[in-house]
């Protein structure tokens, strides 16, 4: 692996989403990447804890990911949606009870034997800067397996970034800040 | 009167007055306590730099004066992921998600909105100096009372009916932007007693990478309430610090009409160009 270039320009730091995000940034079917209507229309829901295992009723949760044949969407019309056009984005607080709800559908493989995966950002009144992780399909156990992020957890910690299937075929991803059930969360190369 | 909320309800029966009974983590420290962990804080950072650690651009997650972080920051390091095809690229937007006037928060309603009307111009730039065209920029804020069209916001203020606080934007193809908007006020919160955030607006960014995403907010220059603010002093470094704070501009600035102010911001490397380029020379 080569060694990443040196940025130019230091980063701007990042701050708090704070409490009153509500009125601005959730928007009209935000977490409706598809209608539910779509014959390959995937729940992807999940609760957002604390480090105490209390629910968060103040966070915001941005998901991006390929469509269902692994392809990169590059389509605007994510804030006014159609009902029809796929842009790969979607944008929802979690409600009261921590409770978040995307419609979505199951990226495929953006390389062939790749673990799919969806990106998701955490956003928080408390959390001082976004957070990011992958929310893995759990199916493809072998490209799991084989994927490297995975590989250099230890088994516990891997566990926090696949999703869970349940029967009616939603995907069931929960989100801890901190605790025994910590979710791995990322850093990316060049963000300093 | 109000009673104890039970925690069935405490969704709909927060105000501003109960809030820090709902918050565990709220606090009824002095200014003074919430200052000196401040202090004792930066003083370590100072340490640790001149013992040769590399300088912070970012905030602390874990930073005990905020009072909220405690139970909502990781206490695992962050772990290092090589990006890979999804996270080398970011959702479009154009045209069709932002009307133009979007970036106009004073014209959103039937009358003029009370305050100081100023103009907030810059460019979004990646860690490498080049400019982020086409990507949408929204931003939110508290009224000119220090107060947000927000039901959680019960502070004792006026809301404005001719202002909403909330605006978006598509960056042009320098990765400029430009707003107007009238010039929010600072206002309480519970963190400790007579807390008070310095005044800012929320900003929300995308670039070319996903892992470029960012939330932060934008300060204006000079403001009292900055050595107070345990948010703003989450990021260690003064340096780091300074890069969320606005410059009055002149240039902006427009006859009889607006004050302006320029702020650049910079998200962080792409991930996805030097790669390219770096497949290019092969």
């Amino acid at each position: 692996m080569a060694q990443h270039p040196a940025l130019k320009l230091a980063p701007t730091p990042g701050q708090t989403v704070g409490p009153f995000y509500g009125y601005a940034l959730p928007f009209e079917r935000g977490g409706e990447l598809v209608n539910q209507a779509h014959p390959a229309a995937v729940r992807l829901h999940g609760t957002v804890y604390d480090g105490q295992g209390e629910v968060i009723p103040d966070a915001l949760l941005e998901i991006w990911q390929a469509d269902e044949h692994g392809q990169v969407i590059a389509r605007e019309g994510s804030l006014v949606r159609d009902g029809y056009t796929f842009t790969g984005w979607g944008r929802v607080p979690v409600d009261n009870a921590g409770q978040y709800n995307f419609t979505t559908v199951n990226p495929g493989p953006t390389e062939p034997g790749k673990a799919p995966f969806i990106m998701l950002t955490i956003f928080a009144r408390g959390l001082l800067n976004r957070l990011f992780t992958r929310i893995y399909l759990p199916e493809d156990t072998a490209a799991l397996a084989n994927d490297p992020l995975l590989a250099s957890l230890p088994e516990e910690r891997r566990q926090t970034l696949i999703a869970t299937r349940e029967d009616d075929g939603a995907l069931r991803f929960d989100v801890h800040l901190q605790g025994a059930l910590e979710t791995v969360f990322l850093s990316y190369p060049r963000a300093s | 009167m109000r009673t104890e909320p039970t925690s069935s309800d405490r969704s709909t029966a927060e105000t501003f007055q109960n809030a820090h009974t709902l918050d565990p983590a709220a606090s009824t420290a002095s200014q003074e306590q919430v200052s000196d962990e401040i202090a004792q804080i930066h003083d370590d950072y100072r340490q640790r730099l001149v013992a040769g650690q590399d300088t912070e651009t970012q905030p602390r997650l874990d930073f005990t004066p905020y009072r909220s972080s405690l139970l909502r920051h990781p206490t695992k390091d962050l772990h290092h992921a090589d990006p890979e095809t999804i996270e080398l690229f970011a959702p479009a937007f154009g045209q069709r998600d932002v009307h133009a006037l979007e970036s106009d928060l004073t014209i959103q309603h039937n009358g003029e909105p009370i305050g100081e009307r100023i103009v907030v111009a810059g460019r979004v730039l990646d860690g490498d100096g080049r400019p982020v065209a086409g990507q949408l920029i929204e931003i939110w804020q508290a009224n000119a009372a220090g107060r947000y069209v927000h039901k959680r916001d019960q502070h004792p203020a006026p809301i404005d009916p001719n202002f909403t606080g909330v605006g978006r934007a598509i960056t042009g193809p320098n990765g400029e932007y430009s707003f107007t908007t009238i010039k929010p006020a600072p206002y309480p919160w519970k963190n400790h007693h007579n807390a008070w955030r310095p005044a800012h607006i929320h900003f929300s960014l995308f670039g070319t990478d996903f892992t470029q995403r960012m939330i932060t907010q934008m300060y204006f220059p000079g403001d009292p309430l900055f050595a107070l603010d345990p948010i703003f002093q989450s990021i260690t470094d003064p340096q780091a610090r300074e890069r969320l704070i606005a410059t009055y501009d002149h240039s902006l600035t427009s006859h009889e009409w607006a004050t302006g102010y320029n702020w650049d911001i910079v998200l962080t490397g792409s991930n996805r160009t030097w790669m390219e380029d770096e497949e290019a020379e092969h």
